[in-house]
């Protein structure tokens, strides 16, 4: 089930606060609300995944109340509202991509993981799930990493391995002193 | 080499820039409508097109477009519907990745045809490649003079605006995706009244799909008549069609309507036939949604015709034996694949994506979702299968929004034409754990080419 019980005090840059600025812009006079869903991108762009604090904070700037928000995110499986691991691998597990072996590629990676779906690994580097259809399903097996929303495509058990080494790598030369 | 109006220029390197989609004859519908056509003159030309909505309904455009109310003073909308969630369906990703003019240029046109100073573009959140090509590519046709203010010197000010989804397959719905891009749940709402008297901020607004916006630039080129001309019956135009599942050749075709299903399947310029030299055992035609049909009735209706990949062909016989055109996701399945796995896969799709408004389709694919479930790993009882018809029967119909719909007929049609593969599921629940049922009499009727 889906909560928003858990929280996390955040602090919202700037130049986080001139992107929405910008995107009410698009809205006539009065319609702020519009941005909302534009806003909880950019957020959990930031942060990784929305908290309660963070949610708060949306509604404190839309000028609404706290429950829409809420109910907004929980709606949309877009949204995380528990931490993530730092890349979620997203494989369709939707019929088209079924037909090619997105089971496979699913189990695959729950082995090469150790982790099961919405877990993440100890080192806070991954975690993973299924997910409906992405349109993507003549380029099947897909996975999507956010938050730009990358799509690995035409998948097998090689080229996942191949995606988590890179990754991890990626990780590496980012941490080095 | 057939007729392409859509992607004659995929290929072309630089086409995603409007300098080489100009080099290509881009805006020239633009500049048609917006220095020489009036309004209405354009709604008349979609109108005498025969276009129909490409994204699922086959509603004429230019129809829907001339049922927009017009009040005094009330701003108009229109929205662009590119949510495209229905599985199976991949090609409007495709022409906004590759081709993102054609889609601000229909946008343009279209807005300009029905008055609406600010327009949107609704896009799934998960295609966030795809929204920043769109941005960026409103900022080249701004930046050249086609949006903004006094567009051409002739007074029409136009907004254009790109709107991400949150992942959610009932925005493809309009009303859904209204009551989303208002910042809410995707609830649908109740018609009437509907979109075209009060949508968008209870004003008049049209919705409607990538491709039907992006075929009116066509439209508008080369004129209603001449559009008309191409395809067959009241199937006017090309369609992009999304080819998946077990073929050699997965991806996006431009088709004119009226090709013949098989030609589609097996010929090197579509599908390319069965991958791996497999048998063709079913088709889901136009999106998940729609009836699935064994190999002989894709391939040939009832009466013994050649099926033809046109909204009146493929809906020949009703869903006795017939389905729909529906969004273009053609979805082939080979001989080794397992209707009740995969109707029960679709089922919980549905389950997982229903909004929970009306209970019928709340509890209704829930229930589908758990006795396909228990079909499909060996525990189900013969009378299981009845009770998916009944409540596929109870759902159809009953609900607010289509999904409802289009939940119960992936269900009942896979019974209705694989029935014996579900009885088989039943008495061999064991072995059906570790083999799948296979072609049966469902066989591919065309001879293998030795």
């Amino acid at each position: 089930m889906l909560s928003v019980k858990k929280n996390e005090p955040v602090e919202f840059q700037d130049t986080l606060i001139a992107k929405f600025d910008e995107v009410i812009q698009r809205y006539p006079e009065g319609k702020q609300k519009s941005a909302l869903l534009p806003i909880l991108h950019l957020v959990q762009a930031a942060f990784g995944w929305l908290s309660v604090d963070a949610m708060d904070k949306v509604a404190n700037y839309l000028e609404i109340e706290p429950i829409e928000v809420y109910e907004v995110a929980t709606f949309y499986t877009m949204f995380f509202l528990q931490p993530q691991g730092k890349y979620v691998l997203e494989v369709c597990r939707t019929g088209p991509c079924c037909l090619v072996g997105a089971e496979r590629i699913m189990k695959h990676i729950e082995n090469r993981l150790g982790v099961k779906e919405n877990e993440v690994t100890t080192d806070g580097l991954f975690s993973w799930r299924g997910i409906e259809c992405v349109a993507a399903c003549g380029m099947a097996p897909v996975l999507q990493i956010g938050p730009d929303y990358t799509y690995y495509e035409n998948l097998t058990e090689e080229s996942v391995d191949q995606l988590i080494d890179e990754l991890k790598n990626k990780q590496a030369i980012n941490t080095r002193p | 080499m057939a007729q392409k109006l859509l992607l004659e220029h995929i290929n072309v390197p630089g086409i995603n820039t409007l300098e080489v989609y100009r080099q290509k004859g881009g805006y020239r519908a633009v500049e048609k409508a917006i220095k020489e056509l009036s309004p209405e003159d354009i709604v008349e030309e979609v109108k005498k097109s025969g276009l129909r909505g490409r994204g699922g309904a086959g509603f004429p455009t230019g129809m829907k477009w001339s049922f927009l109310a017009k009040p005094e003073g009330v701003p108009r909308y229109l929205v662009c519907n590119a949510d495209e969630s229905e599985p199976g369906t991949f090609k409007d990703r495709y022409l906004m990745t590759h081709i993102p003019h054609a889609l601000i240029e229909g946008m343009i046109v279209a807005s300009y045809a029905l008055g609406a100073n600010t327009s949107y573009i609704y896009v799934r959140g998960e295609m966030m490649p795809q929204i920043r090509i769109l941005e960026r590519a409103i900022e080249e046709a701004k930046a050249a003079g086609f949006l903004g203010k006094n567009i051409f010197g002739k007074g029409y000010d136009l907004e254009l605006y790109v709107q991400p989804g949150g992942g959610a397959y009932i925005c493809g719905e309009e009303t859904a995706l209204l009551e989303s891009l208002e910042g809410k749940r995707g609830n649908p709402r109740i018609k009437p009244p509907f979109p075209a008297v009060s949508g968008l901020y209870n004003c008049p607004t049209v919705v409607n799909n990538v491709e039907s916006i992006a075929a009116t630039v066509p439209v508008l080129n080369m004129g209603g008549e001449a559009y008309a001309k191409i395809g067959i019956e009241r199937s006017t135009g090309t369609k992009l069609i999304s080819a998946s599942g077990n073929i050699n050749k997965p991806g996006v075709y431009e088709i004119t309507l009226g090709l013949p299903v098989e030609e589609f399947i097996y010929s090197d310029e579509y599908c390319g036939g069965i991958a791996g030299g497999k048998r063709l055992k079913a088709v889901v035609a136009g999106g998940s949604s729609v009836p699935i049909l064994p190999a002989n009735l894709i391939l040939k209706t009832a009466k013994g015709e050649s099926r033809l990949m046109s909204y009146e062909s493929l809906a020949d016989g009703g869903f006795a034996t017939g389905t729909m055109l529906g969004s273009g996701g053609f979805v082939v399945f080979d001989e080794e694949q397992c209707i009740v796995r995969n109707t029960w896969n679709f089922t919980r799709f549905y389950h997982h994506e229903s909004c929970g408004q009306c209970s019928p389709c709340r509890e209704g694919t829930g229930w589908m979702e758990k006795v396909l479930h228990r079909l499909e790993h060996g525990h189900g009882n013969m009378s299981d299968i009845d009770l998916l018809v009944d409540v596929s029967k109870n759902i159809e119909g009953n609900t607010i929004c289509p999904l409802g719909d289009a939940a119960a007929w992936p269900v009942a049609s896979a019974i209705r034409h694989f029935r014996d593969e579900f009885e088989w599921h039943v008495l061999h629940g064991e072995e059906a754990q570790i083999r799948n049922y296979g072609l049966a009499h469902y066989a591919d009727p065309l001879t293998l080419v030795e």
